[in-house]
């Protein structure tokens, strides 16, 4: 045997292994590809082998092919059948390949489920490292549902090595399975407080994972973090939770308060650099919704101004980098505690370093003032000339435009300034992606401040007169848009034109054929614009020479126009083309056509949002959706529709687009109406485009060069130098006249303190230096325009989000309402644990595990009943309970928030800062009592003693509101703070004391469920009252003969269950403990003892609590809503014949209260509601029924039972008596 | 979350590529070369933070990287991970193969890929940092080394002459390729 293995390893010997084969390729360079296609077909035959060292051997080299990018996923069975390997050698390199070529696709993946499931209980404990490690690479949806209760279990492995990976990873078997979340939770909550750091720290970067999507789900977490945050010292886990803080703050206003010492220590004596930085990152988040008027904030504040300072002036280029970021934060909310450090930041806009230049232009932006504005746009421009990389340059384009346009232009204060500065950025150098954005700029200034619009006019003509020298220059540069915006200015205000015969010959030249279409397009309506004014001046000058000598030459350039291939070209010039030959003939006649002409272009015209057509509210009566005409046969070939519909919406988005509102008018009303109607037709009409591209292809061939011949046939003048075009004034110009001008206005005002403080005129003017930034008065009075928006426009700024499919939106769950007894069932319990697992490692694990499956697809069915079951009731509930009430939707709210348990202890923890603001009716002393209140609290450990002392306090301060016995109520109950204006609605617990000494407390509640007729769950909270672990927790009853703890098959009657858990100090957790009645009739009380051992300095030490168990007979009620016809025929069937009824009296009683502890503590379910009656249902585990009518008498309840068994209405009549007049 | 851990050298080489999101072989490639077109005509002075990259992830991603010698090594992080937290990991991946593999250099990574991507698997996961002790990652990775050579036993002799042989030409490979003295960072330790 040992010789054969020996023959087999010396034959493969002479196999390639992985270094043979990177050497291989090292050694064959030129023909790498032909060596790696010979090397695949090796690996084939390897694979191909029965020998499992061979095939291991030829996946690994498939895993480095890989890296190469080679396409490895036809061998997944064959990496599948290596990871089956006994092995760990093997099944580590088939879990290697598998984690790097397998997804969540590749199909092969459904055969792994037992075989990962193997690995993952392996007793090597390096079989489940790797099966998980792999895991968390390909998990698919089903991967998870089937392994979830393996990962599960594998969170509370002995191997804290095992623990930690298995915690981790079932973060992505949230992600892909969302129903594992609310189950796992409490688990994984348990292990942020591991006793080994690595678990400890997985558990925190899962939660952090989480919390990060949906933060409000966490925030009663957030004490847990906070005793974290202030033991630990594992600087990665600090930085999480850190961060996780700066989500959780927002949501919760106190709990920044509370942050401030501990942040403000870390960032005082931390070391690590990535702490510190994240704890200002955190400060920085948490400061957004405060504003520095609490004391401890601004000084925390300063603190991290300081500290970024102090980083950005650090030599090294990455803390510089993280500064420069950390502060554009702060700039949103305390941009004065920014514009201090402007001298620092303008220092880096010089820095080598690309990163580190664009976030100082981020910060730029929230800086400038009217004042400095001009310099740093100057600043910026020499950067434009300077600047290596198109990116980078479009950036500081893009910062410049943003930096000038922002708050409606607010600090400009000379236009003329802006336009030349707009205008030279056409001229920059290089490709630039934002031609479009300077034009849309250079309209929107022209068109909004009416002063300017004489000198963008003539600025803009001098531009499209010299565009034949330029347009080489601009076609390189990206800038060529800004032609589009100069012929529509020149068109539109033309009669601010110094010369508009000029700009119409520079319009007509033959260059503009090498422009884009859309700009011809603009340039041919504006022609006519311009050329109607020209007409109308010549008219009144009685220049009729001049008049005809333009149409004469407008018709002999247009109709190259009318030739071209755009359709929007087309029409617009054939349009032009025949006014201009109705005019012609007009002039050949003497007559007059100014006025005529000029009426096509009047009207005024307004900016307008750009939001304002989506905004156009929809008429009544009109259905967008519907066909106007029978769709088009879907018959056509598809492709060629959809083209044709793409080319429709771009003539469709040209016509439309805002900027060119305008054009709607007089003269093209025609036209447009013309064009709809064609437009119809082509929608309707399939055949009508193909016949129209036919036509285009004929007048390429025929007398048109198509436009990129055209470009090549001009020959283009490279001019590396800019141009210097007489007439463009530079934009230093401006900045040397504005500070000439403000130094005349400071010397104004010096003089004149002169003349008034005498001596102190020196220092007077500095103040006035300082002073006068902001009424600085512009050059030229401005007016800018508001933007138009339609009539009926909602005035709301929310954009209409589309919300894209989301993987963490599944994940969004309440967490904190305790989990049904449905909802456990996915984990095991740990009885069921060991049996399953047991199975698991029998021989025959194939059949096992479809019975398994079969078990799941029960449980998962129940869950989803019970899941529906409770909306149900939450939804039938709550507006019943309500009814009566004076502030319903309040009230709901509280309902829920208060359904949420979470509540109680958060703000129990939060409790030091003040009331929030759902509680409007603060009283004078409150704040002084919470102050109080926050000196005994601020040990983060959470006390019940503490807690009853609260809940107290909570009681005075409604005193006023609520009633005595409300009061005791909530003590009893453990009730969260009460709201002074929901007194109508009670905080219900159904959770009893059970156990408690001065270590231990045990409380319990039941639980029980349709799906088991004979079981129920006795769910027991361990809190540890002590500053030590208590280790070891067993739990035993004495059976009687009715009711039994369930115990392990193995274990005998008498044994105790072990607890899985142990506490460490101070902190809770939930056990469930399964029971079984025979009988559910009657109330059951049941001896029993909790043996746990206390781990003490000097070992350990064995304690015992004896209990009596007193399990009520609403243990086994369930609730079960019932409508009421089915409530009718239930009473009408004849089944039910037992009767009792009582009557209470309780004459403060509210009849909704009432309800809503029947409901609460006896699983009950309102019926209907009629007044002052209501009638209510519910049946037990056995599918006994019981009916109740309650009603309301003077002084009290009058309640009417009937069910079919009589000893169980009995006893629950005792528990209602007792519910109520509790 | 970490979306991808990518190694290459000076050249744009590719010598580790772990994606903890699915792309295909061709866009992988890209993506490689697109990184190192980004950080390859960065100077070794400027910042080691990089926004853009067009391919992965979007406007959330960042690119993290440290230059060692001839490698870069490049972590494309999301928002939730912390810019320093992810260098000190860096340092944390380098120092831990430079004590795997006893004085780590380029020819170890290329070789041994698989090797290095077992020993990335005891600090990274699925996207999430794992382990930051650099004495659990490294004793946890010779545990199992050892454990591989044990199955092997004695089938294994014949093989490791045969490697022995094979590499005979080994040492003539340079071997100049040594990272530099590793400066200490504070953080983890």
């Amino acid at each position: 045997m040992a010789l054969r293995k020996v023959k087999a390893s010396v034959d493969r010997i002479f196999d390639k292994n992985l270094q043979d084969l990177v050497r291989g390729i090292r050694n064959h360079k030129e023909d790498e590809a032909h060596f790696i296609s010979q090397c695949i077909d090796e690996i084939k035959v390897e694979l191909k082998q029965e020998n499992l060292a061979v095939k291991a051997n030829a996946v690994n080299k498939l895993a480095y092919l890989q890296m190469l990018g080679y396409d490895i996923s036809w061998a997944a069975f064959n990496i599948i059948e290596v990871m089956s390997s006994p092995k760990f050698t093997y099944k580590r390199i088939g879990y290697y390949a598998a984690a790097q070529s397998f997804h969540s696709e590749t199909d092969v993946l459904m055969l792994t489920t037992n075989m990962i499931r193997k690995d993952l209980n392996s007793q090597n404990g390096f079989d489940a490292g790797i099966a998980i490690n792999g895991l968390s690479c390909f998990i698919t949806s089903d991967l998870a549902r089937d392994l979830a209760s393996d990962i599960m279990s594998l969170m509370s492995s002995i191997r804290p090595y095992t623990r930690k990976r298995a915690v981790l990873v079932s973060y992505k078997i949230f992600l892909s399975y969302p129903e594992a979340l609310r189950p796992a939770f409490p688990r994984l909550k348990e292990k942020l407080e591991d006793p080994d750091s690595g678990v400890q720290s997985a558990a925190v970067n899962v939660i952090c994972e989480l919390a990060r999507k949906n933060p409000k789900n966490y925030l009663s977490l957030a004490p847990v973090f906070f005793k974290l945050m202030t033991s630990s010292t594992n600087n990665w886990v600090l930085i999480k939770i850190i961060k996780l803080f700066g989500a959780l703050t927002p949501l919760e206003p106190r709990l920044g308060k509370k942050l401030i010492e501990p942040l403000t220590n870390l960032i005082h004596n931390t070391s690590a650099m990535s702490l510190l930085y994240e704890c200002i990152n955190t400060v920085i988040q948490g400061m957004q919704d405060h504003g520095s008027s609490i004391q401890g904030h601004s000084n925390l504040m300063k603190l991290c101004v300081q500290k970024l300072r102090i980083l950005i002036e650090d030599a090294d280029q990455n803390l510089k980098y993280l500064g420069l970021l950390a502060m554009s934060r702060i700039l949103k909310t305390h941009p004065k505690a920014v514009q201090a450090h402007k001298d620092l930041i303008l220092q880096c806009l010089d820095d080598r370093d690309e990163s580190i230049r664009l976030r100082a232009l981020d910060l730029l932006f929230g800086m400038v003032s009217k004042k400095n504005l001009m310099e740093i746009v100057k600043k910026l421009m020499v950067h434009v000339e300077k600047a290596d990389g198109a990116q980078y340059r479009d950036e500081l384009l893009l910062k410049i435009i943003e930096i000038c346009s922002q708050n409606n232009f607010q600090y400009i204060t000379n236009f003329e300034w802006y336009i030349t500065v707009l205008v030279e950025l056409t001229r920059i150098d290089g490709a630039s992606r934002h031609g479009s954005l300077v034009s849309s700029q250079i309209q929107d200034v022209a068109i909004r401040v009416k002063s300017i619009r004489e000198f963008a006019a003539n600025q803009m003509a001098n531009l499209l007169e010299n565009a034949h020298a330029i347009s080489g220059q601009l076609k390189r540069n990206g800038m060529q848009e800004v032609l589009d915006a100069a012929a529509y200015i020149c068109g539109e205000f033309a009669e601010l034109l110094d010369n508009p015969d000029i700009v119409i010959r520079a319009m007509l030249r033959p260059r503009v054929l090498a422009f884009p279409s859309h700009i011809q397009a603009t340039y041919i309506q504006n022609l006519l614009k311009i050329y109607s004014l020209a007409v109308q001046d010549s008219e009144n000058e009685n220049d009729k020479e001049r008049a005809i000598a333009l149409t004469q030459s407008l018709l002999e350039k247009l109709p190259t126009l009318v030739q071209s291939s755009n359709l929007e070209v087309q029409e617009r010039a054939s349009c032009s083309l025949a006014i201009l030959k109705y005019v012609e003939k007009l002039q050949a006649k003497d007559l007059p056509v100014s006025e005529e002409l000029s009426s096509l272009f009047k009207g005024e015209l307004n900016p307008v949002a750009p939001k304002a057509q989506r905004k156009v509210p929809v008429p009544e009566g009109l259905d967008l959706d519907a066909w106007i005409n029978d769709p088009p046969s879907s018959s056509e070939d598809e492709e060629e529709e959809q083209k044709k519909k793409m080319d429709f919406n771009e003539t469709y988005n040209e016509i439309y687009s805002p900027t060119r509102e305008k054009q709607k008018e007089l003269s093209t009303e025609e036209i447009q109406k013309k064009r709809e109607e064609r437009r119809i037709e082509q929608a309707s009409n399939p055949n009508y485009l193909v016949t129209a591209k036919k036509q285009k292809k004929v007048k390429h061939d025929g007398y048109q060069k198509p436009d990129a011949e055209d470009d090549s046939s001009v020959a283009e003048i490279d001019i590396s130098i800019p141009l210097h075009v007489p007439g463009l004034p530079s934009s230093e110009r401006y900045l040397r006249m504005e500070q000439e001008r403000r130094r005349r206005h400071q010397a104004e005002k010096a003089v004149k303190k002169k003349k008034q403080g005498g001596k102190k005129g020196k220092k007077k003017r500095q103040v006035v230096d300082e002073d006068d930034d902001e009424d600085l008065d512009p050059v030229h009075q401005v007016e800018i325009t508001q933007e138009e928006m339609p009539e009926g426009a909602l005035k709301t700024d929310s954009e209409d989000e589309t919300t894209s499919a989301d993987p963490y939106k599944a994940l969004d769950m309440d967490l904190d309402s305790p989990l049904t007894a449905a909802e456990v069932l996915p984990v095991p319990k740990h009885r069921q644990v060991s049996e399953k697992l047991k199975v698991a490692e029998s021989e025959d694990a194939a059949p096992v595990v479809k019975e398994k499956r079969k078990h799941k697809k029960k449980e998962k069915k129940h869950k989803k009943k019970s899941r529906k079951h409770t909306e149900n009731l939450l939804a039938e509930e709550e507006p019943q309970l309500v009814n009566g009430d004076d502030i319903p939707s309040e009230a709901v709210k509280s309902a829920k928030q208060n359904n949420e348990e979470k509540g109680d202890d958060l703000s129990f923890w939060l409790s030091n800062a003040e009331r929030t603001q759902k509680e409007q009716a603060p009283v004078n002393g409150d704040v002084g009592d919470a102050e109080e209140d926050a000196t005994i609290d601020e040990e983060p450990g959470v006390v019940e003693k503490k807690k009853r002392h609260k809940k107290k306090k909570e009681g005075k301060k409604h005193k006023k509101h609520s009633r005595k016995e409300e009061v005791e109520e909530q003590d009893e109950n453990g009730g969260a703070i009460n709201n002074g204006q929901v007194e109508d609605l009670l905080q219900l617990q159904s959770y009893k004391l059970l156990a408690e000494n001065k270590q231990l407390r045990v409380d319990f509640e039941t639980r029980a469920s349709h799906m088991e007729e004979r079981k129920f769950v006795v769910s027991c909270v361990f809190t540890n009252l002590t500053d030590k672990h208590i280790k070891g927790i067993e739990f035993n009853v004495l059976d009687t003969l009715n009711t039994k703890l369930v115990r392990d098959s193995s274990k005998n009657s008498h044994d105790a269950v072990p607890i899985p858990f142990s506490l460490p100090p101070l902190s809770r957790n939930e056990c469930q403990l399964q029971m079984t009645a025979a009988s559910v009739t009657m109330p059951q009380r049941m001896r029993g003892t909790v043996t746990y051992m206390l781990a003490e300095k000097d070992g350990t030490s064995q304690e015992k609590i004896d209990f009596k168990l007193h399990i009520p007979c609403s243990a086994y009620l369930v609730t079960k809503p019932c409508s009421s016809s089915n409530f009718t025929k239930l009473l009408s069937s004849g089944d039910i014949t037992d009767k009792s009824s009582l009557r209470i009296t309780a004459p403060d009683l509210k009849f909704n209260q009432a309800l809503q502890k029947l409901c609460f503590f006896l699983k009950f379910c309102v019926v209907e509601q009629v007044g002052d009656s209501a009638s209510l249902y519910t049946s037990s585990i056995q599918r006994h029924h019981i009916c109740l009518l309650v009603k309301v008498v003077p002084n009290g309840l009058s309640v009417d039972g009937k069910s079919d068994n009589s000893t169980l209405l009995s006893n629950i009549m005792d528990q209602v008596k007792d519910v109520i007049s509790a | 979350m970490i979306k991808a851990i990518l190694v290459f050298n000076n050249h744009g080489k590719s010598r580790l590529q772990k994606f903890y999101q699915h792309y295909s072989e061709d866009v992988q490639q890209q993506i490689i070369r697109e990184t190192f077109h980004l950080v390859s005509r960065r100077d070794d002075n400027v910042c080691s933070f990089l926004e853009g990259g067009t391919l992965i992830g979007g406007s959330d991603y960042k690119l993290i990287y440290r230059h060692y010698a001839t490698l870069y090594f490049v972590f494309c992080v999301d928002s939730s991970e912390s810019e320093l937290g992810i260098l000190d990991l860096i340092q944390v991946f380098v120092e831990s193969l430079d004590r795997c593999f006893e004085n780590v250099c380029e020819l170890d990574l290329i070789f041994h890929v698989d090797k290095v991507h077992h020993i990335l698997s005891e600090i990274v996961m699925g996207g999430m940092v794992l382990e930051t002790n650099m004495n659990e990652i490294v004793t946890k990775f010779l545990e199992q080394d050892k454990l591989e050579k044990s199955e092997a036993g004695l089938s294994a002799a014949p093989a490791k002459a045969a490697a022995a042989i094979k590499s005979i030409d080994l040492p003539s490979l340079p071997k100049d390729l040594k990272l530099p003295d590793l400066p200490k960072l504070p953080t983890f330790r």
